[in-house]
């Protein structure tokens, strides 16, 4: 699925990285911890989490995720998504909950 | 250790979650350009972020050198923080010492040696209570 499908589906903000709205999506990986990202992400899934701050976006940047899903309409402050920008990350954000936002996704066909 | 060929020197403030991984970022942003596969650049830059975020966590900051030679990438990361008291028990998955503070921003999940480990192809850890740690990683090419 593509990133701006994705966008529709969760009612998302695109807060960075439009270029990149036509990137394909296959895997999703939901997490607020970031060391489990970091031990675990295989591939280049998008990232859905209601952490907000840059350490998100560096761990994205580590592990080659390109795009970050905030959620529980959380919205990362202006350094983050300029951090984002300069990493050339696209950054969403949803008022949808976390178990809200998995469920949807998967029912349009994302896997984990 | 074989003869560098690019050497790269940084200091990590303490305390500073703003700033942390830009060390990593700028080393994982050179190796790219250097065309090495990104299989090589993603562990490295995994396993020296955990580095840097621990020295930011636990040790007041420090310093990073990074050697890039033709058959590997030698992190050495130095700081003149508490030592570790139990390193069997830091190798262990899911034990920390990290503060609430810390936890609040996704990490202390006591994954960051195991990670250091999972991702190199050898750690070494020097510690000394009270008088600090030096963690090398090595990360062959070949």
């Amino acid at each position: 699925m593509q990133l701006r499908d994705i966008a529709e589906l969760l009612n998302a903000a695109l807060l960075c990285g439009e270029e990149l709205l036509d990137k394909d999506v296959g895997t999703v990986y939901a997490s607020d911890l970031m060391s489990d990202v970091l031990s675990q992400v295989k591939g280049h899934p998008l990232l859905v989490t209601g952490l907000c701050n840059t350490q998100v976006v560096r761990t994205a940047e580590m592990v080659d995720i390109f795009c970050v899903l905030f959620v529980r309409g959380k919205k990362p402050d202006a350094h983050t998504v300029e951090l984002a920008r300069d990493g050339m990350l696209c950054l969403m954000a949803t008022d949808k909950t976390m178990f809200e936002v998995c469920g949807i996704l998967y029912e349009n066909g994302c896997d984990g | 250790m074989d003869d560098a060929v690019l050497s790269l020197k940084y200091h990590v403030s303490p305390d500073d979650f703003k700033t942390a991984g830009e060390a990593s970022s700028d080393v994982k942003n050179k190796l790219k350009k250097m065309g090495l596969s990104p299989e090589i650049v993603r562990r490295v830059a995994i396993s020296m972020y955990e580095g840097e975020i621990n020295m930011v966590i636990h040790a007041y900051g420090g310093e990073i050198s990074v050697d890039i030679g033709m058959e590997a990438v030698t992190i050495v990361l130095k700081d003149k923080g508490p030592g570790i008291k139990d390193i069997d028990k830091a190798m262990e998955a899911g034990y920390s010492t990290a503060s609430e503070r810390v936890r609040s921003m996704g990490f202390g999940a006591g994954m960051g040696l195991p990670n250091m480990k999972k991702y190199s192809d050898e750690m070494k850890i020097d510690t000394t209570i009270g008088v600090g740690t030096t963690v090398t990683l090595i990360i062959r090419l070949c």
